[in-house]
């Protein structure tokens, strides 16, 4: 008897694949919780300033943002390689901005309306006139809460 | 009776698997996005033009950024490093300087009797060759001016940081310092590249 059930016990049992799908989910709700959503795709490249003194944008949904930087390698044909500004998916003019808040701002929910705030994240070797059009635009619009983005830094 | 190797149990994986995530969901932050938050002054009425709104001159700090990024304070050069000192001093005006703002006297429910700058304003101005780091530096430097007068302030009356105030004391302070940082109408400041 011990004989027989010794031979028994040779080759190796088939492993369990039950906990596969765990697994994997796992590694999905890893994988969103890491990744922020990506806002946009950025067609312009912004390397953001940096400061000491920063604060946390809180509540996204009511944050929108203008890019400023200057225009991706795959976009140096057509746009050339001078600063630009974009909104959402697309390249802009500086006349496009008052637009773009006001339709921003239609969509909200009007409760939130006067809360919205505007993050410029711009590159840190962007002129300043071009910042100094976007702010006059922005007042024009009445977006009058605004942030600049910036990463953080020890001291200088 | 002959018996079969079992399999693995595998319904702890389950746990294990939800342990790991939520010790992953934990331990990672999400990047946040951070900024300097300030608020732009409304905009004027389309048919009027630009007044010069009578500020006495001891009352208002000028900095002045030309096309090289270098810094005009008050009339004088001056390195980025030294303005925070120099905006606290303007601010703070402890030895009631005749050259720096005036102080008002005013009673507060919570700090009492305090001096303060109540009319200074820090203007900043900008050329537009400027960089863009150059001016977040500059608005960093105040803003961090502001912070640490804040903080002293809070220290002293209440032996606490700023941020651990509470919300009707940080109010009080928020009124002795409050973050007077203007920027002017778009100029062009000297320079020619």
């Amino acid at each position: 008897m011990a004989v027989i059930r010794k031979a028994e016990k040779r080759g190796m049992p088939a492993l369990s694949t039950s906990s596969l799908p765990d697994i994997i989910f796992m590694l999905l709700f890893f994988f969103m919780a890491v990744t922020t959503m990506k806002e946009v795709t950025y067609k312009v490249r912004i390397s953001p300033p940096s400061a000491t003194e920063l604060q946390k944008l809180e509540n996204k949904s009511l944050v929108r943002y203008i890019y400023v930087g200057e225009p991706m390698k795959e976009f140096r044909e057509q746009f050339g390689s001078a600063t630009r500004i974009q909104l959402n998916d697309q390249f802009a003019d500086v006349t496009e901005i008052e637009n773009f808040i006001t339709m921003e701002r239609t969509a909200m929910k009007e409760e939130d309306q006067n809360v919205m705030t505007v993050s410029i994240k711009a590159d840190k070797d962007t002129k300043m006139g071009i910042i100094t059009d976007i702010k006059q635009a922005l007042r024009r619009a009445y977006a009058l809460k605004i942030n600049y983005q910036a990463g953080a830094r020890k001291s200088f | 009776m002959a018996r079969k190797l079992g399999e693995i149990n595998a319904s702890s994986m389950a746990d294990i698997s939800f342990l790991l995530l939520i010790f992953f969901l934990v331990t990672t932050s999400m990047n946040v996005s951070t900024g300097l938050t300030r608020r732009l002054p409304p905009p004027l009425p389309p048919d009027q033009k630009p007044q010069d709104i009578d500020i006495k001159k001891r009352n208002i700090f000028v900095v002045k950024i030309n096309s090289m990024n270098q810094l005009l304070v008050q009339g004088e050069e001056l390195n980025i490093r030294e303005l925070k000192d120099k905006a606290k001093e303007f601010i703070k005006n402890e030895a009631n300087d005749p050259h720096l703002p005036e102080k008002t006297m005013k009673n507060f429910d919570l700090i009492g009797n305090i001096e303060y700058t109540k009319d200074h304003v820090i203007s900043v101005q900008n050329d537009v060759d400027t960089q863009y780091q150059a001016y977040i530096d500059v608005q960093n430097e105040l803003v961090a001016a502001y912070n640490e007068l804040r903080n002293e302030l809070s220290q002293e009356k209440f032996g606490k940081k700023f941020d651990e105030l509470t919300e009707l004391q940080q109010d009080e302070v928020q009124t002795v310092y409050p973050q007077k940082i203007s920027e002017a109408e778009p100029k062009n400041y000297g320079g020619i590249k």
